[in-house]
């Protein structure tokens, strides 16, 4: 078919962050499917509650210090996410560098206190149906952490690499963060859903 | 493409099977029951409805194909008349199609609450659903009124009667479809079904979930039968099973308590009291075996007895090697438990 | 320091060496190698339509011999542990690895085409998916052949596919191809979403989305908002049974209804994933024979949301049986007939389309016709079942069979039918014959309303699904048998379109670019379309877009020739925004499926599986998102 031209693109920028990129968006797809997941496992916790007699079944409170640690942990990782995410949209290749090993660390953190907190639900998964709901939605959490650390750490080294003076780098960077702070907002809900709702019943 | 040809072969083909009158005993077109009837009155109004609605785009279909132009591949755009004149029809259907619909859910929310609405003194039955039969325990607050048997479900026309519905193992539907719609018997859960015969008939029920390798043979049978009938009926059951009466049958008791059937199976009166199998007190007064498999004749159940896995393929039961005069003594036994 | 020089832009091209500068670029090596390496959406979408065909094959092949020992009362074809895997493998095969795969991934061929751009927006996350789902797809089929089947049923009630009852590994097996096969749709979901909102052609605002388009961008939606259900249950499922959780298990306060309430969450939207983009191929493949635009596209789009949105509050109808309050499930009465509505506006705007139009009577048309007629049957009888107490009276009964097989048969196997012969010509350049078509038409219809009409009567006379046989006092035999009868017509159907369709691979007259003179961007290039898709990115100006001048095509120019580039649009209006670059073939998708599939295998044995596999898959991913320097990263 003949074609005609009607415009030129040639000027257009080669890279960007954020909703105008590609990765963004998938980036939150894969939150909302996620998150939807998530969103099933508490439903399937509440279900299950809503059909005992008594919650926690045959068991004892969980302890909620491992816990509590975690959530400040995470929580307290978020303002250096956000200065994180801003040093990347200024293409600051030092201060990201500096930022993406805090994060690193402060991704482990969490981990290494999870260590504790499986045994603090004072309860087996193989127990009984509260015990396996409570594992499954730790274990779900625990699985997003893990990634999102693995993530952070190939992408320090990429950024201690060539390659690390890139701008699509520093929009990884970006949606990194981005990513973070869905591992961070999961968290509350769950953390309320396994220490606190049991004891308010 | 003959239509004609095709309509009266599909009709050749179904008139055998809907004329027979055997196939009656388990359908939802035969109706037996004020909650069945209800039933297939809504099901007769939503299938005339949904016909019409059928037919109607069918003839729609026809006539756009009689009514359609010369094709020539110029596109062309339909102008503002026809587009406003379609745009009102299809509005005008979209409304017709709600109406419909507000209509169905209303039949059915009605016919719902006719259903579930609460009878006078229901007798009460329990009905346990287990891997590939049918426990039934007749309920009673006095407790010498309570008796069990097994498949086969008396029940007295004209009085509502409530079934308990459980399950031990998996899964199971209590259908027949005569009498009332089905009702899932789950593990875990408590359901029940509540149904007033209107005449004297059998009906036949069917196992209806999936329930693993012999779902396809948990049958059963509901007897509805007039009061006096099935006072009698029950006075029987609840009498412990029958003395045997020859020496053939003492023996066949004697092998039956002190071999591996009794185990399993109940036979009150009797010294045999085990609760994996159906309750076989009164077995021969039971006109199935293993759930609606077969006729109870001594020849299929010394058949049953010799090879259950051979006729039910998975049953709970196993083969018990026993000579084929031990097994006629059993036979005799049994088929004297009237 | 190497000086910037500007890079070479289709600008100054001429259109031969254009095309060759960038099938440079974008092609494909015709070797084994460029064969596990390539990330043209083409190529794998064409890999997963077939892959899902031969599927189709198989279940196919199941049902049949199911067909053979049902036609008569106590036949012996086969015994009740062999007909159990027969019908979980139909089920399972014809849901989970062919109509949900196969509806998908017709996207995945024709999105990018129709929407004018040169590949999806991740394709290496494509060529991923499409392994994952292979090895899903083989494994549960390897484990069929070796009597491992699942024998449960396509939904797994438990307890009877829980750690008690259910036996060997069967149900683990089902359980994980369900993984493998969610993951894969996932990935295509969030494919397609990001692909249709960041890389439309100029000008291709919402309002002038191709309905397909449109239909595939919700079932996306749908599918990232409802698989992660099965993924949840299928998950817990497997736990249940590998490590002794109780999640299920009544007797450690576990629910039984829980796995029920999980799987029909994600498994009524699911049987849309099928139909909408069905009714999204009918809607673009109408106006090529009409001649005219399709009658009410906005209602059409509003319907298609409309469905998507409502899909989400109908699962509790498939428990109706299950004991729930019963006026309580008389809310899902209500919103299952809801759903009636779209479908209806969808039918009416189908036959306004086609009203007093310039009717080209092809053999795609013919399959809209079928699809119309039949689906109609099954969306009534839909009708019917969602009323609570027409339910209690046929659920789990061959009227079930009945509803099931015309909805999705009628409603998506016809519609595939009619998309085969329309879209054959632009994915292998040759055009079906015609006459074969038709013959294909009539034999299909006649074939499947004698299969599954009789289902509908003998669900009334009281004939439970899932039975492998019943007895001849029954009264059953005609009708099965009449079935069974029109079982082999409609599988005679399927082996004509085998052979047309072989026949015309075989044929040396190519198919035009635009056989059908249809409107669409995707006839606006070659058939099959070049590896590159455009040479230059069309601009689009209404909803048929080769309509609106007939000689010429709009193009923008300014894109690269010497990387792999793509147009960046803004999500509403579809203004141009970036040039990004678009991977090259790469080997790590494959081996990130293999070792992720190996690892999902192992865990059916062993739970330390997942430990196992946590390295080799933190290093294959790794290795897929190392920078690599190329011209596309910058
Ligand atoms: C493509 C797949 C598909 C589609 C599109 C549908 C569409 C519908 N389905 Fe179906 N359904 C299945 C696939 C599908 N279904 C499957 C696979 C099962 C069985 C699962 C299993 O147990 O194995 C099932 C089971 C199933 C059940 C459970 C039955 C049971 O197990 O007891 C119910 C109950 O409500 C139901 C309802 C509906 C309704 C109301 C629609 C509606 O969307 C239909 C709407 C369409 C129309 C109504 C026709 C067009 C409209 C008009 C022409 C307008 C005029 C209409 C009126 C005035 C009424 N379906
Ligand atoms: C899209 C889905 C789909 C399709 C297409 C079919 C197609 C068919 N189905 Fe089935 N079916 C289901 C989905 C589907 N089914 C589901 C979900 C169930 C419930 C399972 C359960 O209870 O768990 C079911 C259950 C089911 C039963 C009930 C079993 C039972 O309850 O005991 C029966 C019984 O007859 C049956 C029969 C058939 C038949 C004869 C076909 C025929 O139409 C098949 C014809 C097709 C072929 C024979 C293949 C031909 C293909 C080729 C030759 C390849 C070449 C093709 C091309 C080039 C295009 N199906
Ligand atoms: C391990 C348990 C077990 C043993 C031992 C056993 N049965 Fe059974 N039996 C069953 C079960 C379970 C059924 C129900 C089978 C079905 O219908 O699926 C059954 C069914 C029957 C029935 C049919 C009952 C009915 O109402 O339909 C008869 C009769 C019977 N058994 C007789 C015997 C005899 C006689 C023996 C000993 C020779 C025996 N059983 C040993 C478990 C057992
Ligand atoms: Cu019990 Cu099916
Ligand atoms: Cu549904």
């Amino acid at each position: 078919m003949r074609t005609e031209m009607v415009g030129d693109v040639a000027g257009l920028d080669t890279s960007g962050y954020g909703p105008r990129t590609l990765t963004w968006w998938g980036t939150l797809a894969f939150m909302s499917l996620e998150g939807m997941g998530f969103a099933l496992a508490a439903g399937a916790y509440l279900y299950l509650m809503s059909h005992a007699q008594r919650w926690p079944l045959n068991a004892p409170l969980p302890n909620y210090w491992p816990g509590t640690v975690v959530a400040i942990l995470l929580v307290a990782s978020a303002p250096l996410n956000h200065l994180l995410s801003n040093w990347a949209r200024a293409k600051d290749l030092k201060k990201v560098r500096i930022g993406l090993v805090l994060m690193s660390l402060l991704g482990i953190a969490p981990l290494i206190v999870r260590c504790f907190e499986f045994p603090a639900l004072h309860v087996g998964w193989d127990t009984n149906a509260y015990g396996s709901a409570l594992w499954f939605l730790l274990g779900l959490h625990t699985t997003h952490i893990l990634t999102d650390v693995v993530d952070t750490l190939v992408l320090t080294g990429a950024m201690f690499s060539k390659h690390g003076a890139n701008p699509h780098r520093f929009a990884d960077v970006t949606d990194n963060a981005f990513y973070w702070d869905f591992v961070i907002l999961t968290w509350l809900p769950i953390y309320g859903l396994i220490y606190w709702v049991p004891r308010l019943t | 493409m003959n239509a004609r040809r095709f309509a009266q072969q599909i009709a050749l083909a179904a008139a055998p099977a809907l004329l027979a009158g055997c196939v009656d005993s388990q359908s939802v077109l035969n109706p037996q029951s004020g909650e069945a009837h209800d039933l297939a009155r809504l099901f007769w109004i939503f299938t005339t409805v949904c016909s019409l609605v059928w037919v109607l785009v069918v003839a729609a279909l026809l006539t756009l194909l009689l009514r359609r132009r010369r094709p020539d591949s110029t596109p062309e755009t339909d102008n503002l008349e026809q587009q406003s004149r379609k745009t009102a029809v299809v509005a005008g259907l979209v409304a017709l199609t709600a109406v419909i619909l507000v209509l169905f859910t209303l039949g059915s929310f009605y016919t719902t609450r006719g259903l579930i609405a609460p009878g006078p003194h229901p007798l009460l039955i329990k009905v346990t659903g287990a891997q590939w039969w049918w426990q039934v325990e007749y309920e009673d607050s006095d407790p010498t009124q309570v008796f069990s048997t097994a498949n086969e479900i008396h029940i007295p026309v004209g009085r509502p009667v409530t079934f308990d519905l459980e399950a031990t193992d998996v899964i199971h539907s209590f259908w027949a479809p005569n009498l009332m719609g089905k009702q899932d018997l789950i593990p875990g859960h408590r359901n029940s079904l509540t149904l007033t015969a209107d005449k004297p008939g059998e009906y036949r029920g069917q196992c209806a979930e999936f329930c693993g390798l012999q779902h396809s043979h948990m049958a059963f049978l509901v007897v509805a039968q007039t009061p006096a009938e099935f006072w009698a009926w029950r006075q029987a059951q609840l009498k412990p099973a029958a003395p045997p009466a020859s020496g053939q049958q003492a023996l066949g008791q004697h092998l039956f308590v002190e071999g591996s059937c009794a185990t399993c199976h109940t036979i009150s009166g009797a010294g045999a009291g085990g609760k994996t199998g159906p309750d076989l007190t009164h077995f021969g007064s039971r006109s199935t075996i293993a759930a609606g498999l077969m006729a109870n004749t001594p020849s299929n159940l010394a058949a049953w007895i010799k090879d259950p896995q051979e006729l039910k393929p998975g049953v709970n039961m196993p083969q018990v090697p026993l000579s084929d005069h031990d097994r006629g003594a059993i036979v005799a036994y049994l088929e004297a438990l009237k | 320091m190497t000086i910037q020089t500007e890079p070479p832009r289709d600008s100054s091209f001429d259109d031969a060496v254009l095309d060759q500068r960038l099938t440079e670029v974008w092609g494909t090596k015709p070797t084994l190698w460029g064969w596990l390496t390539t990330v043209d959406h083409k190529l794998i979408g064409r890999r997963y339509i077939v892959t899902a065909i031969f599927f189709l094959f198989l279940g196919g092949i199941a049902a049949l011999v199911m067909r053979l020992q049902l036609g008569g009362p106590n036949a012996h074809i086969v015994g009740p542990d062999t007909y159990n895997q027969l019908f979980t493998m139909h089920g399972s095969t014809m849901m989970f690895l062919f109509a949900v795969p196969v509806m998908e991934t017709i996207g995945v061929f024709l999105v990018p085409l129709m929407i004018g751009t040169r590949n999806v927006a991740f394709p290496r996350l494509n060529a991923f998916s499409y392994w994952v789902y292979l090895f899903g797809g083989l494994m549960l089929w390897t484990a069929f052949f070796l009597n491992s089947g699942p024998d449960a049923g396509w939904f797994s009630y438990v307890p009877l596919a829980g750690p008690q009852y259910g036996i060997g590994k069967r149900s683990d097996i089902w359980a994980q191809m369900i993984t493998y096969t969610e993951l894969s749709g996932l990935a295509v979901a969030v494919e397609i979403i990001v692909t249709v909102f960041k890389m439309r052609a100029p000008g291709m605002t919402l309002d002038r989305i191709p309905l397909f388009v449109w239909a595939a961008l919700v079932t996306a939606f749908m599918i990232i908002f409802a698989m992660p259900a099965v993924m949840v249950s299928s998950t817990m499922l497997i736990l249940d049974r590998l490590v002794g959780t109780h999640f299920f298990n009544w007797a450690e306060g576990g629910d039984v209804l829980l796995w029920q309430h999980l799987f029909w969450f994600f498994g009524h939207p699911e049987v849309y994933f099928i139909f909408i983009p069905a009714t999204g191929l009918i809607s673009s493949m109408i106006p090529a024979f009409t001649r005219r635009e399709i009658f009410g596209y906005p209602a059409l789009v509003l319907s298609l949301i409309a469905t998507g949105f409502l899909s989400f509050g109908l699962w509790v109808h498939h428990m109706f049986v299950t004991g729930l309050p019963r006026l309580g499930e008389s809310f899902f009465t209500a919103s299952s007939m809801a759903v009636a509505i779209p479908s209806g506006i969808q039918i009416f705007c189908w036959i306004a389309s086609m009203w007093d139009a310039k009717l080209r009577l092809r053999t795609p048309l013919l399959f809209v016709f079928g699809f119309i007629i039949n689906f109609v049957i099954g969306g009534l009888t839909g009708v019917m079942v969602a009323s609570v107490p027409i339910d209690t009276q046929v659920h789990d009964t061959y009227f079930i069979v009945a509803h099931l097989h015309y909805v999705l048969i009628g409603g998506a196997v016809f519609p595939l039918l009619g998309a085969i012969y329309y879209w054959f010509p632009k994915v292998y350049g040759r055009l079906l014959n015609e006459r074969l078509g038709q013959l294909n038409f009539w034999l299909a219809m006649v074939g499947f309303n004698l299969t599954f009409f009789p289902m509908h009567l003998l669900g009334l006379m009281g004939m439970p699904r899932r039975i492998y046989t019943y007895q001849p006092e029954m009264g059953w035999g005609p009708m099965n048998l009449l079935a069974t009868v029109g079982a082999l017509i409609f599988f005679a159907s399927f082996l004509l379109l085998l052979f047309n369709i072989v026949s015309s691979l075989r044929s040396r007259t190519p198919a035009t670019d635009n056989p059908w003179e249809a409107g669409t961007l995707e006839w606006a290039t070659g058939s099959p379309p070049p590896p590159y898709n455009f040479a230059r990115i069309p601009v689009v100006s209404g909803r048929e877009p080769l309509w609106d001048r007939p000689n010429s095509l709009p193009v923008v120019t300014g894109l690269r020739v010497d990387r792999r580039e793509l147009l960046v649009s803004t999500l509403v209006d579809a203004k141009p925004d970036m040039l990004l670059g678009s991977p090259r073939p790469t080997i790590w998708p494959f081996a990130a499926a293999m070792v992720t599939s190996v690892t999902l295998l192992a865990s059916i044995f062993t739970p330390w599986a997942v430990v196992w596999g946590a390295l080799p898959i933190a290093i294959v991913f790794t290795g897929w998102f190392w920078p690599t320097g190329v011209k596309e990263e910058e």
